[in-house]
């Protein structure tokens, strides 16, 4: 008896807290339906753990490099195949995974926690913005100047930052993301404030304009595999080594001769410069573009997903990524509770996964 | 006018402080900003309302406001209290040795939890808080005070010295300073850890609960995203006046508080928050020990 | 002929002195050691030495340079690599990889080659692999060479940190308690390695707490107490100095 009566401790708290906020209705199911389940679970637990032997799930010793070939022919033939509404989801998914790459280079290359990412990602889409819609210029001018911005606001965060303990340089950034979001929402002669901007181009090659969904599909998807192609080559050298030794032990990689504030900075303009080619990519997709889109909450999207797929993981990062956009899509129903699950899976992954799905190594596609 | 900003930032202030104490005595302790802290205060603010509004359909404040307003009070802060403790024990507990970054992260997940929790359960739209005290006040020297603030000023000092007393003068007190000067060591005196910890965050969710049924009354209205602004603008006094450090979080609240009330007066009001952001990041970039920082000295 | 010296060096933390008018010099080629009880100050010399830690007061002089505030990796670059107390491994990292950190600053190729992959940036890192597996096979780690470095056992571990500082091609070596927890067989094979170093003209400077080795192997010795300097010597005028003796209180020397 006395056994049962802890296992609802729990459960009687978590109802009581929740009887001023959900009324005496809604504690009463809560308090019934947790005092159910919170034993099932742990005896669940319990059973999983004494029988670990059965459930344990090898990786078949495959060479990685063949999943490609089927991902690749997927996403190809994709829009002959799909719906327009899934290409769309499909174009979003390749800018999520460019984001979420630009900042895996930070955070899992590099071991920086950065909580304002998506400043990198509106400086990029704005000035693609401002640069197309209220100046005219087109997609392929406006786009070295977006990225270079991008990189730059990087790099020129990182400088005063990086003197800083991990959390203090979290908080920072995390401030830096505030105030870029305050300055888009409040400057208005130069972002037009919340109202966004609007009339962005597209790009376009030799004539033949991307606005189709279709065309501008392969356009990004082009883009994604080189980006990926090239995030791998440089994290499989010298430059790669180096900041994953920073991340494993700052001291022991100063000691055994890398500028480990070099490389941060690096890191940083690296990171970055991945995050304004999506904002570019975004508003041009979007044509319209607002404040809205660059919140806190998008820099922790964004954080997730490089948690949840692995943190410095490249392949890791990318299906963190798709997840994180096709999830969301696929329970439109429970729209509501997108961001509630989002915040109880994020303490769920730390405490019982935070290694990530792909187990966060630094594992390249190097196979 | 100016004094009146000064009364207003000394609002504010008292505010801030109470909430920036929290962050600093768990910061103290265990290295951790709790990033669910501003939460906290957001659902002591909501529990206020609906507390008080519990009592009065309960026909108690037909008869006495004060003894509802007590009641609301004492109940508010007492379920405030536990959301704090369950929060750790959920959270923070099971990533006690874990690497530095995943409580941060654990903390950020359970602070965008509870801000949707608040947002499911109590709808999305400001609550509104019942105007009690009105407009009255006194006049002195030509300066206007509302009974209001009086009591924002002197609940919020009074606070301050009480905590004060019971981390020099107790014997829990004593405790929670030892675990955070050095958590073995503590440990091996025979100090129980987990309950200095649990303490910690149960005193730190109160005072936010004073702070936040006191901003409910104040400016009569919450909605669920109160909680962030207000977080990081505390965090910004703890830092301010030195993470960790208690008086620190006392006068780095008070500055805030009248720095922001200033700037908003005299320079705009749009930009309201972004003092708070830019301030923080300075502080942190120029001297991020604070004012009354340093390894140990005036830690709880 | 002196690689290394080390004038008047000081180091306050706060109240303590960790270091107090420390000064001695390091033959070229030499074998030396630092001993003394613990919290004597060695590992905080080190740390001066390597530029972890910013000496309070004093000169440290290598190859002409003072070196005494100057950032790790520079001080790396000139030529002093280190152990440390405690391993500090490259846990994530394969061996070989943990290696090729130290050979980072011979790759010249920046990032346009490795993005490219360009035959200069291939031939570079195959050949940088390959004397990175050199280096393993000197400390006999060439077989775990893909394994990860936290798989390795203490022994190893030890013995993948001094490949790695190795790998640095450094004139000094200075080894942190090179066989702290290691049997009588693992220590021989220690001693033997900070031989070879030797013999391939290098300068070593190791702290150690096991007097066999000390006495067997240092052609000098600094004895450290309290953060002073209480004595320097030849292993035979070390071992019978009475205030050596005294500061280690019946230790067996």
């Amino acid at each position: 008896m006395e056994k049962y009566l802890r296992f609802i401790a729990a459960p009687a708290l978590l109802s009581l807290l929740f009887l001023p906020f959900g009324g005496l209705k809604r504690a009463v199911a809560l308090f019934g339906f947790l005092a159910i389940l919170i034993p099932a679970l742990k005896g669940l637990f319990r059973y999983l753990i004494k029988h670990k032997e059965r459930f344990i799930f090898k990786m078949p010793q495959i060479d990685k490099k063949i999943i490609l070939i089927p991902i690749l022919l997927l996403s190809f033939s994709l829009p002959f195949a799909a719906k327009d509404y899934i290409v769309d989801i499909a174009i979003l998914t390749c800018i999520y995974i460019i984001l979420a790459q630009g900042l895996n280079i930070i955070v899992g290359f590099t071991g920086l926690l950065n909580l304002g990412f998506a400043a990198y990602y509106a400086i990029g889409a704005y000035t693609y913005a401002i640069l197309t819609a209220r100046l005219g210029f087109d997609f392929w001018t406006a786009l070295p100047f977006s990225l270079a911005l991008s990189a730059l606001s990087g790099l020129l965060l990182a400088i005063p930052a990086l003197r800083l303990r991990g959390d203090y340089f979290a908080i920072v950034t995390l401030g830096f993301g505030e105030i870029v979001h305050l300055i888009l929402n409040n400057w208005d002669s130069l972002t037009y404030g919340p109202n966004g901007i609007s009339g962005i181009a597209a790009p376009s090659v030799m004539g033949i304009s991307f606005e189709s969904l279709n065309y501008y599909y392969y356009f990004v998807l082009v883009i994604t595999i080189v980006a990926l192609i090239i995030i791998n080559n440089v994290h499989s050298s010298n430059i790669g080594r180096a900041w994953i030794s920073i991340r494993e032990d700052e001291i022991a990689s100063s000691s055994m001769g890398i500028n480990t504030m070099s490389y941060k900075l690096y890191s940083s303009a690296f990171g970055a410069f991945w995050a304004g080619l999506a904002g570019v990519l975004f508003a041009a997709k979007m044509k319209f573009i607002s404040p809205e889109s660059f919140t806190f909450m998008e820099s922790v999207l964004i954080l997730c997903m490089v948690i949840l797929g692995g943190i410095g993981s490249i392949a890791g990062v990318t299906i963190g990524a798709a997840v994180l956009v096709v999830l969301p899509e696929l329970l439109r129903e429970v729209q509501h509770y997108r961001m509630i699950l989002l915040g109880a899976g994020l303490i769920a992954l730390m405490i019982f996964r935070p290694q990530g799905i792909l187990g966060g190594r630094g594992v390249s596609l190097r196979g | 006018m100016f004094f009146q900003q000064i009364i207003n930032g000394l609002i504010l202030g008292g505010v801030y402080a109470l909430i920036a104490l929290g962050y600093t005595m768990v910061y103290g302790i265990l290295q951790l900003i709790n990033f669910a802290h501003g939460e906290i205060y957001m659902i002591g603010a909501y529990m206020g309302i609906i507390f008080l509004a519990f009592f009065t359909a309960a026909g108690i404040t037909e008869q006495s406001l004060a003894l509802s307003l007590l009641l609301a009070f004492v109940l508010s802060i007492s379920f405030t209290s536990a959301y704090g403790y369950t929060v750790e024990k959920i959270a923070y507990r099971p990533l006690r040795g874990a690497k530095r970054l995943s409580p941060l992260i654990s903390a950020i997940g359970m602070s965008i939890f509870l801000q949707n929790y608040a947002m499911l359960t109590q709808g999305a739209t400001d609550k509104v808080f019942p105007d009690i005290m009105g407009a009255a006040g006194v006049d002195f020297l030509g300066i206007k005070i509302t009974y209001m603030q009086i009591f924002i000023i002197v609940v919020s000092s009074a606070i301050m010295v009480l905590l004060h007393l019971f981390i020099k003068r107790t014997t829990m007190g004593m405790a929670m300073r030892a675990t955070a000067q050095d958590k073995t060591m503590a440990s091996l005196v025979g100090i129980n850890i987990n309950q200095v910890i649990s303490v910690t965050f149960v005193i730190g969710s109160a005072l936010a609960a004073v702070a936040g049924i006191m901003i409910a009354m104040y400016y009569g209205v919450v909605n669920y995203f109160i909680g962030y602004t207000a977080g990081i603008k505390a965090f910004t006094a703890a830092v301010l006046g030195g993470i960790g450090s208690i008086p620190g979080a006392m006068f780095g609240g008070l500055i805030l508080g009248i720095v922001e009330s200033l700037g908003a007066s005299y320079i705009s009001s749009e930009y309201k928050d972004a003092y708070a952001f830019a301030l923080l990041i300075v502080i942190l970039l120029l001297k991020p020990e604070g004012l009354f920082g340093g390894s140990g000295e005036g830690k709880v | 002929m002196y690689l290394l010296e080390v004038r008047s060096l000081t180091k306050h933390f706060g109240g303590i002195r960790a270091l107090e008018d420390v000064s001695f010099k390091v033959k070229e080629g030499a074998i030396m050691s630092i001993i003394g009880p613990n919290g004597a100050g060695k590992t905080t010399l080190f740390n001066c030495i390597t530029g972890i830690t910013k000496p309070t007061k004093g000169k440290i002089v290598f190859s002409n340079i003072d070196i005494a505030s100057m950032q790790p990796h520079k001080i790396a670059r000139y030529g002093i690599y280190r152990t440390f107390q405690n391993i500090r491994l490259f846990r994530d990292m394969t061996v070989l990889e943990n290696v090729l950190v130290s050979l980072h600053n011979q790759l010249k190729s920046r990032i346009f080659g490795s993005i490219f992959r360009t035959a200069r940036f291939i031939s570079e890192e195959n050949e940088a692999a390959q004397r990175a597996m050199e280096y393993l096979e000197f400390v006999g780690l060439q077989s775990a060479a893909e394994s990860k470095a936290e798989s390795l056992s203490y022994g190893e571990q030890r013995r993948l940190e001094i490949a790695r500082a190795m790998a640095g091609e450094p004139h000094l070596v200075l080894l942190d308690e090179p066989t702290a927890g290691m049997n009588p067989q693992e220590t021989a094979e220690v001693i033997e390695l900070i031989k070879r170093l030797q013999s391939i003209g290098k300068t070593v400077l190791f702290i150690e707490h096991d007097m066999n080795v000390v006495m067997e192997i240092s052609e000098w010795i600094v004895v450290l107490d309290h953060g002073v300097m209480i004595a320097e010597g030849t292993p035979y005028e070390t071992r019978n100095n009475p205030l050596v003796i005294e500061a280690y209180l019946g230790k067996e020397i």
